[in-house]
């Protein structure tokens, strides 16, 4: 026993030794899941999009502020004299990891396929009518009508190689119904900084820089990606040096990693609000008590929650700190935000009290909250926190916890009364946040208004800053609506949360607002 | 013989048969296949139309005629979450998942006997007892909370072992090892520790309990009367005897390892078909949750098989009744 | 004696056995210091309402602000919490003695409902021979070789696809219950059924048949009391198994919700500040744990070796 261990130690001693001397330029990254898959178009969600990210590329994308960059594109604009045409002009003499030339003609392509029918990526290209290639560098893009936020919506819809596709028949998105795998499920050919070396999906994937990529040289030459989905795993990879970068970092753990030698965390906020919904419409909830009327119909009862749920002990309890208390819900990076709508108004349990024995509950209610627990930060004990809060009304609450993707399917079919959910705006512009969670429940708009809030009046603003042109005019319709929201009380909004990456301290990498970090940008020491 | 096995083999089509109607039914009912595969904003007549070409619409028995013949087949369709073929990525992991059930049924076998014959002979010594006392705090503790402590003690802590993940493979074309390498070597010993306690503890109390059984019996009490002397007793004639229920037990227990690795492999990312299937249980992707199930029930249908056959070999009694009054 | 030992089975063969038993429990101190814990923390989980300074599962209690308390101090309201408070501001101590209830409660449920289960399709495989023999011992068989955590989650899983939501958190625990004690019933089932075939063939049975004593009374009244003692001692082993069952599925998230938590609940939660200092959310929930499965075990153990004589 003694012998082996001594071996174990000195093997370790000499693999620790190599590692120091090794190519200093590989960069161990650890998060909590996989891409779901490398198909550019076929998934909408963000752990695949910050993979892609850095094998394909976008006509735009966004910095840390969050303000537009040029990528693949160096110039948009709409089109003089035609207000419903978007113009892009390409950046020349990109090549494609495979040797192909990057043109126009492939930009028409991957629009036309993250457009058809098995592509998550349709709903942010749904005012495309079509896109044509003026010249092998300028494309021009037919919206059904004025769409001045349509670059918004290109900073995830990466650009394949027409040629590359067709010759691999990857001209249709997944289909589920075929029981074939798609190539582009493991294969890739972007225009990216680093190119696929390794992929053993949920193990392990391996991306090895583009020499002949367009940008400046990234100092990571290197990427080793490996998911570790059990938190305490995680961080004990980077406490004992298995990995340099993780990226899940629970909130709990960033104290001891910053006082942990060797390592630093950045922390920031992510483009995210985190917030509770409710049932608003007449129909009796499914799971209270109250069973001939809906009590979060009555604005007083509403008004009580708003005044029990202390934002700031869950931001210093359950959050250590990270995260910003807000009142609207609309992150402060979005257009249309403002210091007055996000004010929260001080805790006052009595008034609640008050409120809620005037509203026709002196003894409350009960009621089923559906959390997540594996999708937002701390998601689960900010919904068990406010449990406690409620209770202090007489709302006696239920706490029902799913992994999200039974919460999701959950929610969407309105198997809900009462609801915790993180909307990320990754527009930056405030119709993104009306059209999907304030407007009607309709085939085209609300497909999370959950809770069935419905007034007229909204919905036809809303639909008029689609086709508004006027930018101050739309600003000043923003703001109407916003005031109409808050004066419902359609949100019970809790925070802005804030996201920690944690690092070998010989690393730099600030945190992105959509949480998409892009490693070509880690400075070295 | 012939009808002995035939009967055997009936039987193990029926529970194959079984698993696989279990198999189907979750499939099939657990949530709505076509809710996770569209998009949230598919419309109705989409989801219908999908749901049409999925042959979700037809009558029940053909449906699971045709989950049966594709199983038969090696077809288990398409992973949700990871969009690859399902039995491609379940013979992607498994190799993983051998090793270590491989590593720790030997940790557990060569353990497991050396303690249990210690104790047993040792009844009266101090030392026995801890151990005895120690293995029952063995079964006591959550697999979770071993590997978490591993973890912490060896890999934070004490920085020696790799805390996740299995190191460096190597690629021999249809079997990735990680047997071929210092990572891979290093990283296998927690895992395989935290896997072969329960384990461990079981064979070495069988080991101990037979052994005494064995110990009593007349032929031991006549040699030892000859004069024989006592370690070839305990070796040649009592060992010899309690080994061959023990084999038979870890044999069957092979398969609840591979199996029983779901926690440890979670804990320690080990990238084997248990943590496939966890992590497959959180997003309901029904397809992998299926053909785990069925790969189950299959490791377990041959293992029963060869272990019957063995005893029918073994044992003349059982020749004549025909049918095994099980074991 | 305490509420841990077997109340005496009753009729001629029991008072024997039950001299034996009682006779090595006053002479094996493992099985008394055993049994002392064991009747503390039953007895602790029992009173819960009343020893617990505070009611964790009383929402309306809570403050946020006492969230991670050191053990033996005061906290920001300045309640004094013996073993320190979790995320919540729950006094850890008292959430021990409510989760211990629960994971009793699971486990008792579930091992008595795998027990009546076990024991009656024991009992008529090995009295009625054949086919029926051949289905149920082959049921067991393939029961016995998955592992219950997987056959635990498969049923979870269902269930979640069967209920309707709104009622999926108030059914949580008689899923629970139902998962643990179906992936348990095997043993029982055997043991039993091989009793069984040996009593059968006995003269009193024989005779008892030909005088027509319905085949119902004779399993109760005759075969029934010779399998007590093997029984119990699967019983209070598959106990422990039980509540370790039950702390696994919770720590992987499938058992009873966050706001009326269980002892492996709690260990999931505790894992969490793991790294962060908050030692005491994860370690007193995992000691109780521990110490009852161990005394649970010894228990058995002890029994076992009470019982059967031959291997002392």
């Amino acid at each position: 026993m003694r012998i082996s261990l001594k071996a174990i130690v000195a093997g370790l001693m000499a693999t620790s030794m190599i590692a120091g001397a090794a190519n200093a330029e590989t960069l161990r990254w650890a998060r909590q899941s996989d891409a779901l898959t490398l198909d550019p178009h076929s998934q909408n969600q963000g752990v695949t999009h910050t993979f892609n990210h850095h094998i394909y590329e976008t006509l735009l994308d966004r910095d840390v502020e969050g303000t537009l960059q040029p990528r693949l594109a160096t110039d948009w604009y709409v089109k003089e004299g035609d207000d419903t045409v978007w113009v892009f002009e390409l950046r020349e003499g990109v090549t494609f990891h495979g040797g192909e030339e990057f043109t126009a003609d492939d930009v028409v392509f991957s629009i036309e396929r993250a457009k058809s029918a098995n592509s998550n990526m349709r709903q942010l290209h749904a005012d495309v009518e079509s896109a044509t290639a003026v010249d092998d560098y300028t494309v021009e893009i037919q919206m059904a009508g004025p769409s001045p936020l349509y670059p918004n919506n290109v900073t995830n819809t990466f650009i394949m190689d027409r040629g590359w596709s067709e010759e691999n028949d990857l001209i249709e998105v997944q289909d589920f119904a075929a029981g074939e795998e798609n190539f582009a499920v493991r294969n890739t050919n972007g225009t990216g900084p680093y190119i696929l070396t390794e992929r053993d999906p949920d193990v392990r994937s391996v991306l090895t820089v583009n020499e002949d990529w367009w940008g400046e040289a990234p100092q990571v030459t290197e990427i080793i990606y490996t998911p570790i989905a059990d938190n305490a795993t995680r961080i004990a990879a980077l406490l004992s040096g298995e990995v340099d970068l993780v990226q899940d970092v629970p909130v709990q753990d960033i104290d001891r990693l910053a006082g942990t030698q060797g390592i630093k965390v950045e922390t920031g906020p992510e483009n995210r609000t985190i917030y509770f919904g409710y049932a608003m419409d007449d129909e009796p909830l499914i799971s209270s008590n109250i069973t001939d009327e809906n009590p979060f119909a009555n604005p007083l009862v509403r008004e009580a929650m708003d005044l029990v749920v202390d934002r700031d002990a869950i931001r210093q309890v359950v959050m250590r700190g990270q995260s910003i208390p807000t009142c609207v819900n609309m992150p402060p990076f979005v257009d249309g935000w403002t210091e007055e709508l996000s004010a929260c108004p001080a805790v006052d349990v009595e008034r609640a009290n008050e409120l809620m024995a005037e509203a026709g509950y002196p003894d409350g209610f009960s009621v089923t909250l559906d959390t997540p627990n594996d999708r937002y930060v701390n998601d689960e004990a900010i919904s068990q926190a406010v449990v406690g809060m409620l209770g202090q009304i007489g709302i006696d609450v239920t706490l029902a916890s799913r992994p999200v993707a039974q919460h999701s399917p959950l929610i969407l079919e309105n198997q809900t009364d009462f609801y915790l959910l993180g909307w990320g705006v990754p527009t930056f512009d405030s119709a993104y946040i009306f059209n999907d969670l304030v407007h009607t429940k309709t085939d085209e708009y609300g497909t999370y208004n959950i809770g069935l809030y419905s007034n007229p009046e909204v919905d036809a603003m809303i639909e008029e800053l689609g086709v508004m042109t006027d930018l101050e005019a739309r600003a000043g319709v923003v703001a109407d609506i916003w005031e109409q929201v808050q004066e419902d009380r359609v949100f019970l909004t809790i925070h802005v949360q804030e996201l920690a990456y944690a690092m070998s301290d010989d690393l730099t990498l600030a945190v992105h607002p959509e949480n998409q970090p892009n490693m070509t940008s880690v400075v070295i020491e | 013989m012939l009808a002995f096995i035939l009967t055997r083999l009936g039987q193990s089509v029926l529970v194959m048969l079984a698993v696989s109607l279990i198999s189907f039914i979750m499939f099939r009912y657990v949530g709505d296949p076509v809710a996770s595969l569209v998009s949230q904003e598919a419309s109705i007549a989409d989801q219908e139309q999908l749901r049409e070409r999925l042959g979700l619409n037809d009558p029940f028995y053909e449906q699971f005629f045709r989950f049966v013949w594709n199983a038969i087949q090696g077809n288990f369709g398409i992973s949700y979450r990871l969009q690859t073929p399902v039995a491609e990525l379940i013979m992607s992991r498994l190799p993983a998942t051998i090793e270590l059930a491989m590593t720790s049924a030997l940790i557990a076998l060569v353990f497991g006997i050396v303690l249990g014959v210690f104790t047993a002979l040792n009844r009266k010594n101090p030392f026995a007892a801890g151990i005895m006392a120690f293995s029952l705090i063995g079964v006591s503790l959550p697999t979770f909370l071993i590997g978490i402590g591993l973890i912490y003690v060896f890999a934070v802590e004490l920085q020696w072992l790799p805390s996740f993940g299995r190191g460096a493979v190597v690629d021999l074309g249809w079997w990735r090892t990680g047997f071929l390498t210092e990572t891979g070597l290093r990283s296998i010993i927690l895992p395989a520790i935290t896997l072969s306690l329960f384990q461990l503890t079981l064979i070495m109390r069988l080991v101990r309990a037979e052994m005494l059984e064995v110990l009593r019996q007349d032929y031991i009490k006549f040699a030892r009367a000859r004069g024989l002397s006592k370690r070839a007793i305990n070796f040649s004639h009592a060992l010899k005897n309690t080994l061959v229920p023990v084999i038979t037990i870890a044999g069957l227990q092979l398969g609840s390892i591979i199996t029983g690795a779901l926690i440890t492999e979670t804990v320690f990312q080990w990238p084997g078909i248990g943590s496939l299937f966890l992590s497959s249980v959180a997003v309901v992707d029904v397809p992998v949750m299926a053909a785990y199930l069925i790969f189950v029930g299959f490791v377990f249908v041959i293992i029963n098989l060869i272990v019957d056959i063995l005893y029918y070999v073994v044992d003349p009694r059982l020749r004549i009744g025909g049918t095994a009054k099980g074991h | 004696m305490t509420d841990i030992t077997p109340s005496a089975p009753k009729g001629r063969i029991g008072k024997i056995i039950d001299s034996d038993v009682f006779y090595s429990y006053r002479t094996s101190p493992v099985a008394i210091i055993a049994s002392i814990i064991a009747t503390i923390l039953v007895l602790g989980a029992l009173f819960a309402p009343w020893i617990a300074p505070y009611d964790p599962f009383n929402p309306r209690t809570l403050n946020l602000m006492n969230g991670f308390t050191p053990p033996m101090s005061e906290s920001f309201t300045g309640n004094f919490f013996l073993f320190g408070s979790d995320h919540q501001g729950r006094d850890v101590f008292s959430a021990i003695l409510y989760g211990s209830r629960v994971s009793l409660m699971v486990g008792l449920s579930a091992i008595m409902f795998a027990m009546v289960l076990g024991v009656s399709l024991g009992l008529i495989a090995g009295y009625r021979g054949g086919l029926t023999d051949t289905v149920i011992m082959r049921i067991a068989d393939v029961q016995l070789s998955f592992p219950s955590i997987l056959i635990a989650l498969l049923i979870f899983g269902v269930a979640r696809g069967i209920i309707p939501p709104s009622q999926q958190e108030s059914m949580a625990i008689f899923v629970l219950i139902f998962a643990i004690g179906l992936s348990d019933w095997a043993q029982f089932a055997r043991t039993v059924r091989g009793t069984t075939m040996v009593e059968k063939q006995k003269d009193y049975v024989s005779a008892a048949r030909i005088l027509g004593v319905k085949p119902i009374f004779i399993l109760i009244r005759h075969i029934l009391p010779n399998v007590v003692g093997p029984v119990l001692v699967i019983a209070t082993i598959g106990l422990a198994l039980a509540i370790i069952a039950e702390a696994t599925l919770s720590f992987l998230g499938v058992g009873v919700p966050p706001t009326q938590p269980s002892l492996g609940t709690l260990i999931r939660i505790g894992q969490q500040f793991l790294f962060s200092g908050e030692w005491w959310i994860l370690f007193y929930p995992a000691v109780t744990l521990i110490l009852l499965a161990l005394s649970v075990n010894l228990l058995g153990d002890w029994l076992r070796d009470a019982l059967n004589p031959r291997l002392r």
